[in-house]
């Protein structure tokens, strides 16, 4: 084979860029590889939808359908951008399990000189594409069906768009971390991150304010960031209506935004710190490469 | 003489987890490995499966750390260096259906060329060229998943190659691979190696006549230790003043080796027993040995079928080396030999 060639072999796109920008590619091409885009179209909407519908019929039985009450506004976003929580974290997570006891290239993608957390988080970008799709019928759902108030000329964009880009980012490194400890485990324990965001469901005031937990479970919500970042969507989304609950209320948007960066800074540091721990005892103990069969 | 590869007392543990109340058991892998792989140069590894091959490969390609000792791949030291290790090295484990199903096999070659920093254009090209050596090119647009493990197999040759890496690791390369492609796939790795004195080439087999057809030098390892190292010449020309015979006897049944290797004059002997017969493999250090052993399968009214004095080969250095062929080897630590 001859190497001669007019055009340059190598590119000058760095390291990081280029780890993200494959890895978002293979992760879409995986997550779009339905035999049919009308079915994929069709469990996209149907999915998010189905699981808003059993939080919406509790709630209709509970309360005799009033959908007027602000408390339907504070669950219903909440239930629906926590959508976002499972995706992301799940996205980045499930891409090591994928690689290693799927496709076996997990071994072949590590030893690349590429930035792997880099590839990582962009094994979570289609998650996320596709989770915002479900976001967002999920809320239209919510506008035209059951009387979600959203006034567009109300909302407050500029914070809508910060928080939803910090609280992605957040949710990307709570991945990694997951990512990280799934180095170590079995194949078996492919729901990590499943079954974390299903965990935390309870703590972050996604379904209800965090006062109606025991006051011992209380502070686990407070150290969350999902919480915060939450808060500040309903918020952007339907002001004063988020604001009437007692979690946060005291809380301005600039604290509360405050918190959450503070909040974000420190998840990222303990993830890229753990994903590192994890990777050195992945190949101390030699997993990278082992496929556990379970 | 610049090294591509250098280890000096390279070992590693494996501790194995039993139940609750058990202790975890250390399975040594590796032990005390010197070795100095010149640049250039084609490098083999020899030794039956569980000899800490593949071992020592993941230490070298940075998957997997050693207990004890120091390893460096292109002048960088593999625990300490892995970034600059990783941008000179590529590796192809044989034996494995790995790779993206979904993706067809211009896709999955393409991504792996990316990953390595290669333009697009010059991926292509590669690509092209490469899939047209092993015999693949009419199915550059296949979808991986719809690929036989062998065709899988010639996919993940070509992604080793692709990136044009200054020391490459194969590992059972032609594992999985049907005669003819073994062939090719054989012919093509020396073809590599020698059209560019930088590239440095390992291989670990178990196949003895891919490593005497292929290797500048070779590196016989069993148990985790290197039990000699040089060119498959000199490794011969130990037993040159031994001679070696294969002889072809009515089954020996219970009688066993024990006997023949009592005899004076006689060195190794190998049984295979076969499909109404056994072979014997024996390596004695005169012609006059052979006397005694057609004496004692007389005794023993065994019949000789066939007999044969032939060249030595790899195979006896290592029964030499190790007093078991790797045959035998290999069926005495099957349960261990998942590492």
């Amino acid at each position: 084979m001859t190497m001669a060639t007019s055009e340059p072999l190598r590119t000058a796109e760095p390291k990081l860029l280029r780890s993200f920008r494959l890895a978002a590619w293979l992760g879409w091409q995986i997550e779009s590889n339905w035999a049919d885009p009308f079915l994929f179209a069709v469990y996209s909407i149907i999915k998010p939808l189905s699981s808003a519908a059993i939080l919406v019929v509790m709630y209709s039985i509970i309360t005799q359908a009033d959908f007027q009450a602000p408390i339907f506004a504070y669950i219903y976003l909440g239930n629906a951008f926590y959508i976002y929580v499972g995706q992301v974290m799940t996205g980045i997570s499930w891409a090591v399990i994928d690689d290693r006891e799927h496709y076996k290239t997990l071994k072949y993608v590590y030893l690349a000189p590429i930035d792997y957390p880099a590839y990582l988080l962009g094994r979570g970008v289609a998650r996320f594409l596709i989770g915002s799709f479900s976001v967002g019928i999920t809320i239209l759902f919510g506008v035209l069906f059951l009387n979600l108030r959203i006034d567009l000329a109300e909302v407050n964009w500029p914070l809508f768009l910060f928080s939803l880009l910090v609280g992605v980012f957040m949710l990307a490194m709570m991945g990694l971390l997951l990512a990280g400890v799934l180095l170590l485990l079995a194949h078996h324990m492919w729901g990590l991150g499943e079954a974390v965001a299903g965990a935390l469901y309870l703590f972050t005031g996604a379904i209800f304010p965090l006062e109606v937990l025991p006051s011992f479970l209380r502070p686990v919500g407070y150290i969350l960031p999902v919480t915060y970042w939450l808060e500040l969507v309903r918020r952007s989304l339907v002001g004063q209506v988020a604001q009437a609950f007692p979690t946060l209320a005291g809380y301005t948007n600039l604290q509360l935004v405050g918190i959450l960066l503070a909040l974000t800074a420190v998840m990222s540091v303990l993830a890229v710190v753990v994903f590192r721990w994890c990777e050195g005892r992945a190949r101390e103990r030699g997993l990278i490469d082992v496929v556990t069969n379970y | 003489m610049e090294f591509a590869i250098k280890t000096e007392n390279l070992g590693r543990i494996y501790k194995i987890r039993g139940g609750k109340k058990e202790d975890p058991k250390e399975l040594v892998a590796l032990s005390g490995v010197d070795l100095q792989v010149g640049r250039g140069e084609l490098f083999g590894l020899l030794g039956p499966n569980g000899a800490g091959k593949t071992t020592l490969i993941k230490i070298l390609t940075t998957l997997l750390a050693p207990t004890s000792g120091r390893a460096w791949v292109a002048g960088f030291d593999v625990t300490e260096r892995v970034n600059e290790v990783r941008q000179r090295i590529n590796m192809v484990s044989g034996g494995e259906s790995s790779g993206y199903g979904l993706l067809t096999v211009r896709e999955n070659l393409w991504m792996f060329a990316q990953f390595y920093g290669l333009s697009s254009a010059e991926a292509n090209r590669r690509i092209k060229a490469l899939l047209k050596v092993v015999g693949l090119d009419d199915r550059i647009n296949t979808k991986s998943s719809d690929l036989s493990t062998g065709l899988r197999q010639k996919m993940n040759i070509v992604r080793g190659f692709l990136t044009d890496p200054d020391v490459l690791f194969l590992d059972e390369p032609t594992l999985s691979l049907d005669v003819g492609a073994s062939r090719d796939v054989r012919r093509f790795v020396r073809e590599w190696v020698d059209q560019d004195p930088t590239r440095t080439l390992l291989l670990t087999t178990h196949y003895m006549v891919e490593a005497e057809e292929l290797c500048d030098r070779v590196a016989i390892i069993n148990k985790g230790r290197v039990l000699a190292c040089d060119t498959p010449a000199n490794l011969k020309h130990r037993l040159q003043k031994d001679v070696i015979y294969r002889m072809e006897v009515s089954p020996l049944n219970s009688l066993g080796t024990a006997p023949f290797e009592a005899l004076p004059g006689v060195r190794k002997v190998v049984h295979r027993p076969q499909d109404g017969f056994s072979v014997l493999e024996l390596i004695l250090e005169k012609d006059d040995a052979l006397s005694s052993v057609v004496a004692t399968l007389t005794s023993a009214d065994k019949h000789i079928l066939n007999l044969q004095k032939r060249e030595p080969t790899l195979e006896d250095v290592f029964v030499d080396l190790v007093g078991y062929s790797m045959e035998e080897v290999e069926q005495a630590e099957a349960p261990e030999a998942s590492q």
